[in-house]
């Protein structure tokens, strides 16, 4: 049938119009198929358009398509899970393959967990996977969070996408802490037992809530059918969506970029999305999925058969929550005792409250605010498409890594039990040491912090000033030695100058100039105060007259290069911003 | 009838009660209470005991006194050794023959040594002569500590309620207060669960067999060889420690290679 000459009807509506005319004609180049989806939908346009955009590349960003990647193996092999998790608190008595728990009763969700475990095909790397993805989809996404927030990334367009980011963050945590709770084994049962008494510490309404949650009282009938709703559907949902979003506003904001000749704040240096950022990308994907089995296959996690059935009158040494809830873990594990107390004959548990109910969003909310609390106190409101160095915003490094040090002084106190044994120390001391360290280590990593980066800084405008030491000596005719600097600046070190100069906001007088009290003065001053803190021992790059002088008083026989290189980006071709923007 | 009803109000009324009430339990408690069984226990030959106590004094007797009723080292309200009358054969079997006696310096514990100083035969001596100072328990019978006998399943809940909190949920151990510690329990033999449960080594509880029956301890015994024996579904354990070893392989490895291949790929160019 295929090779039949062509029909006669063909040849009558020769003469017609041809029906291509259509604003697909892109697609069609691409193929058959693409053309055929076109004529239905439109899309050709806006997929051409997405396709012909410019990615820069960098490994760093690769992080959060790491976390994207992640999620989405969670997101199917969650799926797989579902085929034969029983979310049931029901009771049944054990007769699966797994002797050592034969004629136990247990719930059926530990139940079936165990079935999947052991007596589905397939079912314990599948679970073994959506646990290692859940585990390394949270990491990824802490240090995405990192890049972007060293290189500011997050200022002025980005902000709301740092705010998404940080919800999303928020999310993957609660979606963890549901999933981990699922197969009601002792660790999880210990963990769902732990949250029910953080709730209950909410002052005033504490018991209500727990009433609220588990349906009645603790464990009651009622806690896994609701996390499951939550952790298969409503979290996921809200997840996807706004994950969607972030992705969204990525492109339509176009990616940033590291600084470097021929990239300014108004273009895009890198790679179409079509062919090579696709390939790249779907290549890394399975990459990605590649290492999670891999690491699944090799490595076991959460083996819950070995923790037992959940039974509220058995714990265990070693019960620690996954490790993205294990700050706040560690911070009930440091808080003192005697901070609780009676009021009013109503008991205040401010020995778990500050750890259990307060750190959680707190830190989410500090977080999602930064950008803005930046803005404000810089008073920088253009919007920035090239990244920084972290050396050149040294107070928001500084910032950043004491951020990361409190954080880890928490996640590491989780830890102190684990640590007591492995490293043969006191658990006393060890709580000792991590208390005080949380007061004390932050500040430091601050304050070294910020001093490399101000010393790092000198050295690059050092070398730009007074180039770098060739290790060649020169001997002038009237036999004098020095040796050659090469003050010549090469491509790769117009990265040295490109940073703009920055400068503490100045205050306006408290008065106007008829006397009158300015109202927003107060805010003022906190303002510059702040600004100062930003920027008082800022070191700025070296600008065109502090290089001409430099040069001035050095060797005659130098030549200057002006420091403007023009582009060299090779092969790579550039996204000028209004090509970007139809 | 009458007069009872019209004193059901007296004072004396609830402490009658609660007295007749304790001692009720009492009787009953006494009546089907488990009994020490004679089974449980291995004899121990009575010439040994002269030998025992040779053998004690030439080694044990600097820290637990000459005969064995303790000594202090001087200084303030320390120990070099507490008084052993009373402590059993089961004690002595334990302690020397885990290795932990005679103890080579004070610590905050007494840890497990896989050097043995003494022959089965002296350490039996030895216990002997520990226990004809007082009656303290016993060393058990083959029968009792033969973990083919026991429920493996049974012995796991009652691991999970008795022993985890300090021993971790796959007797890996974990840490007390002030560097004291939970030592591992793979590997040990069965003879050696069963004495640390009735002798309650160092912070260790006692389990008698009031807490925990003979039967039970076989239990926990054929739990402990279950988990010992099976080889771990799923790869590697980490050292069974829960989710804190997992977490760290996650941020060292799982990232490291990651962020590897990020790199190698994005150093490819087109
Ligand atoms: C360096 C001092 C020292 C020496 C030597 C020593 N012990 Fe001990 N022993 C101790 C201390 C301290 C304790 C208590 C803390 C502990 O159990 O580790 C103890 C505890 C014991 C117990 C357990 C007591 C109980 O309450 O259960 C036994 C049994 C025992 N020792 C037997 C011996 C025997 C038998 C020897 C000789 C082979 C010996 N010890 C040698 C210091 C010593
Ligand atoms: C309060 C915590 C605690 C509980 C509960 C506990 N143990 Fe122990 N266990 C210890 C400590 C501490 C030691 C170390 C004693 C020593 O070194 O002398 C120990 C030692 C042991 C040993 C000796 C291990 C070796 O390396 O020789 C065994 C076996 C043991 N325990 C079994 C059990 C069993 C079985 C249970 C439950 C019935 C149990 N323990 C309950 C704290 C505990
Ligand atoms: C998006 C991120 C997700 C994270 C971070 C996450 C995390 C987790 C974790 C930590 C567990 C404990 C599992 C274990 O060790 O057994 C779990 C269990 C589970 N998850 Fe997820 N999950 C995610 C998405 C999903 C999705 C989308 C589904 C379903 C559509 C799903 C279905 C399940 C089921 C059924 C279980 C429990 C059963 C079991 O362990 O066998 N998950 N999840």
């Amino acid at each position: 049938m295929s090779t039949a000459p062509t029909r006669p009807a063909d040849a009558l509506r020769q003469g017609d119009r041809p029906a291509e005319a259509r604003p697909g004609a892109a697609a069609r180049t691409v193929g058959g198929v693409a053309g055929w989806v076109d004529d239905r939908t439109g899309a050709a346009k806006p997929v051409g358009y997405l396709m012909k955009k410019v990615f820069p590349d960098h490994w760093s960003f690769m992080l959060g398509e790491i976390a994207m990647y992640s999620m989405i193996v969670c997101l199917l092999t969650g799926a797989f899970l579902t085929f034969w998790f029983v979310p049931s608190a029901g009771h049944t008595i054990y007769d699966g393959s797994y002797v050592p728990l034969r004629g136990v009763s247990m719930s059926e969700a530990y139940a079936s967990t165990l079935n999947i475990s052991f007596d589905i095909k397939g079912g314990l790397i599948i679970r073994q996977i959506h646990h290692w993805s859940a585990l390394m989809f949270i990491v990824a996404l802490v240090v995405h969070m990192f890049r972007v927030f060293f290189t500011g990334a997050f200022r002025k367009p980005r902000e709301i996408n740092w705010a998404i980011g940080s919800v999303l963050a928020l999310l993957a945590i609660i979606e963890g802490f549901a999933g981990y709770s699922l197969p009601d084994d002792l660790l999880s049962g210990t963990g769902i037992r732990a949250m029910q008494g953080f709730v209950q510490t909410a002052p005033v309404i504490g018991t209500y809530l727990v009433y609220a949650i588990f349906g009645g009282p603790f464990p009651g009938e009622m806690i896994i059918p609701r996390l499951y709703s939550a952790h298969i559907l409503l979290i996921p949902a809200l997840l996807v969506g706004l994950f969607t979003a972030h992705i969204g506003l990525v492109f339509l904001q176009k990616h940033t970029q590291y600084p470097g000749p021929g990239r300014t704040e108004k273009n895009v240096v890198g790679f179409p999305v079509m062919p090579v950022y696709a390939a790249k990308a779907g290549g890394f994907f399975f990459i990605v999925f590649g290492i999670l089995a891999l690491i699944s296959a090799v490595v076991q996690i959460n083996p819950i058969w070995a923790y037992g059935p959940y039974d509220p009158s058995a714990v265990t040494a070693g019960a620690q929550p996954d490790w993205y809830m294990g700050f706040a873990d560690g911070a009930l594990r440091l808080l003192p005792g005697w901070l609780e107390f009676e009021i009013f004959g109503y008991t205040v548990s401010m020995n778990i409250f500050p750890g259990a109910l307060l750190l959680l969003p707190l830190v989410y909310v500090v977080l999602g605010v930064y950008p803005f609390l930046e803005r404000w106190v810089t008073g920088d409101n253009r919007e920035h498409h090239l990244l920084q160095r972290p050396r050149n915003s040294p107070v928001r490094t500084g910032i950043g890594m004491a951020a990361i040090t409190a954080y880890s002084v928490l996640l590491f106190a989780s830890g102190n039990d684990i640590m007591a044994i492995k490293l043969g120390m006191s658990i006393n001391d060890l709580t000792w040491f991590f208390r005080i360290g949380f007061f004390v280590l932050p500040p430091l990593a601050f304050w070294v912090t910020k001093r490399i980066c101000l010393s790092l800084q000198r050295r690059d405008r050092d070398t730009v000033l007074h180039g770098r030491e060739t290790g060649t000596i020169v001997r002038t005719p009237d036999g004098r030695f020095f040796e050659r600097h090469d003050t010549e600046l090469t491509p790769d070190q117009w990265i040295l100058v490109q940073h703009e100069p920055v400068a503490p906001l100045e205050l306006e007088p408290a008065v106007d100039e008829n006397g009158v009290a300015r109202p927003a003065a107060r805010k003022d001053r906190l303002r510059a105060r702040l600004s100062r803190f930003y920027f008082a021992d800022a070191v700025n790059p070296v600008t065109p007259e502090e290089l001409a002088a430099a040069h001035y008083h050095g060797e005659e026989h130098e030549a200057i290069e002006p420091s403007e290189t023009s582009a060299s980006g090779g092969a790579a071709p550039i996204e000028s911003a209004e090509a970007g923007r139809h | 009838m009458n007069a009872l009803a019209a004193r059901r109000r007296h004072p004396a009324a609830i402490a009658i009660l609660i007295i007749l009430g304790l001692f009720l339990t009492g009787a009953v408690y006494a009546a089907l209470a488990p009994k020490p069984a004679d089974a449980t226990t291995r004899a121990l030959p009575a010439q040994s005991v002269e030998e025992g106590k040779a053998l004690f004094r030439a080694n044990c007797s600097t820290c637990h006194g000459l005969n064995a009723e303790g000594r202090a080292t001087g200084t303030g309200d320390q120990i070099a050794g507490p008084p052993l009358a009373g402590v059993g054969a089961a004690a002595v079997d334990f302690q020397v023959g885990t290795g932990r006696m005679p103890l080579p310096r004070p610590d905050v514990q007494a840890p497990a040594n896989n050097e043995i100083k003494f022959t089965q035969d002296e350490i039996d001596s030895m216990g002997a002569y520990i226990a004809s100072l007082a009656p303290g328990p016993g060393v058990p019978s083959e029968e009792a500590v033969d973990p083919t006998k026991g429920d493996a399943a049974r012995g796991g809940e009652l691991y999970r309620v008795n022993c985890a909190m300090c021993h971790n949920f796959a007797g890996a151990g974990g840490a007390l207060t002030r560097g004291k510690y939970a030592p591992p329990i793979e590997g040990v033999s069965g003879r050696h669960i069963y004495e640390a449960m009735v002798t309650g080594p160092q912070s260790m509880p006692v389990f008698n067999d009031a807490n925990l029956t003979p039967e039970s301890k076989r239990d926990i015994i054929a739990f402990l060889y279950t988990i010992d024996e099976a080889e771990s579904p799923g790869g590697m354990p980490l050292g069974s420690l829960g989710p804190v070893s997992e977490g760290l392989f996650a941020w060292v490895f799982g990232l490291g290679l990651l962020v590897a291949s990020a790199v190698w790929i994005g150093a490819k160019s087109a």
